[in-house]
């Protein structure tokens, strides 16, 4: 129903469109996304007002190798849409959409902590939820489950803050 | 004794009246129940800038998930959010079964209703009775807490543990509702009542208690939609956004229930709208006693459930089932799925991808806290620094959920 209207608006903008389980699902190329979002947010009939999840999903063995999946839900309407947009490694960014939600920044932020992925225009992309001097991004599948870190150097939180606030 | 030179320079420098000064607020705070971090910048005691730091109790769960089987997760998602972990349960078996495609028995569905209410119960009143205790109504505190264990003797009757439950599987719970609980939940429920009024008493004419929370940290509902608010902290800005409601799971679609909302997105509200969810929950609790079927609580698929004690000792056919569900996990087929469930906080979601194999290619929780303190550094900007406390008390930032 909703699959329906999504492909009579955006017809080949959408690379897939499916429904399984109850989920609609639908891919948009990676430089087509910052508008097609907008506009799901603002058209009627579609209205996603909220932006409920947004990560990453790494398969290394496809190509491209990352997928960042969005969560989107109106409140209004009452339906959910997963959105995803695939990256390659060698240039896993995409179009940051915290102008058009504000939960985007702090998502963003930790997509890009976990997988690495870059997003372009989000202006703060700091790691959250890990340190800045640590190695690697952990949800990543060559990511080692038991990989250690090395050991921050002491410093002096006085004339060199291990964190800078922004 | 001297101070070391460059401190000493750092005084002279800077001259106190005039300048912004930077104060870092945590990671360890008495007054924060949680490790967290504020850096801030203060003009005096106003709040220029709130730069929000978390990541204290950040312990890999997704990365957890990916090693063990799909049954390997429960013990994990307990220590998400560790003030209702029932709810836990219940979203993350929730989520699995829609990637299975398995229904869970009726009885089942009444139970996982029953006891994620108490567990919002549980919540909220660790919620309310530490943020009155911050400003100072410890008394309040204290009651609470006592009618909180109240419910965890209820919630340890039923699943054997006080906060790390393990209580659900795919496919069912581990154990039924005891013999005694309707007696057990009266008895509870007694004193949660006397608590409840003797706290309304305390604090809803108090005017210490209101002049802290009242107008305090407000969002506008605007806002409160962009930054992916749910739970009460939406409902408190007049959204009656519940996923009970809005996208009924369980048997919630049964039941007569209101979703308290607010009016002005302050702290206040967010009280008020979480005191009067216990009473709904309440309600909740009663009618789903009333009219819950008898029959099994989990279903008997060999490849999801594990075989009674009695065939894997005296069979080799149940000694096999077990061990194939041990030691290879439940085989779902490849896919993905998102369900979401009205945790204590808000929409408590959980995205699980397969592939094929028995255990978890990827298990995304979307924790309702995160949003809320990622909506913190708007909500403080201009404020005083003892409003951070009560806040951040509302928000109800729960470790190990928002960190993971």
């Amino acid at each position: 129903m909703l699959i329906e209207k999504l492909k009579e608006r955006f017809g080949a903008d959408l690379l897939e469109a499916e429904e399984a389980r109850g989920d609609e699902t639908i891919v948009l190329a990676r430089d087509r996304a910052p508008e097609i979002l907008r506009a799901l947010r603002d058209e009627q009939g579609f209205e996603f007002d909220m932006l409920i999840d947004l990560t990453g999903v790494d398969w290394p063995e496809r190509k491209p190798r990352f997928e960042v999946v969005y969560h989107l839900n109106s409140l209004r309407l009452g339906h959910r849409l997963r959105v995803k947009v695939r990256v390659d490694e060698g240039d896993a960014w995409v179009h940051s959409v915290v102008g058009l939600w504000k939960a985007a920044d702090w998502l963003e932020r930790e997509c890009y902590d976990m997988f690495g992925i870059t997003f372009k225009g989000h202006g703060d992309l700091r790691r959250i939820l890990l340190y800045d001097s640590f190695e690697g991004h952990p949800l990543r599948k060559d990511y080692p489950y038991q990989r250690r870190q090395p050991i921050v150097p002491e410093t002096d939180p006085v004339t060199n803050p291990l964190r800078p606030s922004r | 004794m001297a101070l070391p030179a460059r401190w000493q320079q750092k005084i002279e420098a800077s001259d106190p009246v005039e300048e912004i000064m930077e104060l870092q607020m945590g990671p360890s705070h008495p007054a924060s129940h949680g490790t967290i971090k504020f850096n801030l910048k203060l003009d005096g005691e106003r709040i220029v800038d709130c730069d929000v730091e978390v990541g204290y109790l950040h312990r890999g769960f997704e990365k957890m998930c990916e090693q063990g089987t799909w049954t390997q997760c429960f013990p994990y998602t307990d220590r998400l959010n560790y003030a209702s972990p029932c709810i836990n349960n219940v979203g993350f078996a929730q989520a699995v079964e829609k990637l299975l495609g398995v229904e869970v028995p009726e009885r089942c569905k009444y139970v996982r209703a029953i006891m994620s209410e108490v567990s919002r119960i549980t919540d909220h009143l660790t919620c309310l009775g530490m943020a009155a205790s911050e400003v100072g109504a410890v008394t309040v505190g204290f009651y609470m807490l006592e009618a909180r264990e109240l419910l965890y003797d209820l919630v340890e009757a039923v699943t054997g543990a006080r906060l790390t439950v393990t209580w659900c599987r795919v496919g069912g719970i581990a154990h039924d509702l005891p013999p005694d609980f309707n007696d057990r939940i009266r008895h509870a429920f007694q004193n949660l009542d006397a608590v409840l009024s003797d706290c309304d008493k305390l604090l809803s004419r108090n005017r210490v208690f209101i002049d802290r929370m009242s107008g305090i940290g407000v969002l506008s509902r605007e806002d409160a939609i962009s930054y992916g608010l749910t739970g009460p902290l939406l409902r408190a800005t007049g959204v009656p956004y519940d996923v009970r409601k809005a996208h009924p799971y369980l048997v919630y679609d049964r039941f007569d229930f209101e979703v308290p909302t607010g009016e002005k997105g302050d702290n206040y509200d967010r009280f008020n709208v979480r005191f009067q969810e216990m009473a709904q929950s309440r309600r909740i609790i009663e009618q789903a006693l009333a009219s819950i079927p008898e029959g099994p609580v989990s279903i008997t698929d060999p490849g999801v459930v594990l075989p009674p004690k009695h065939r894997v000792y005296n069979s080799i056919e149940g000694l096999m089932n077990h061990f194939k569900l041990i030691m290879e996990g439940i085989k779902i087929p490849p896919g993905e799925a998102y369900s979401a469930v009205e945790g204590a906080n808000g929409e408590l979601g959980f995205y699980v991808v397969s592939d094929g194999s028995g255990r978890p290619y990827r298990v995304r929780v979307r924790p309702p806290c995160f949003f809320g303190m990622a909506a913190l550094n708007r909500m403080l900007i201009g404020r005083m620094v003892p409003d951070i406390i009560t806040t951040f008390g509302m928000i109800n930032m729960i470790g190990g959920e928002c960190d993971r």
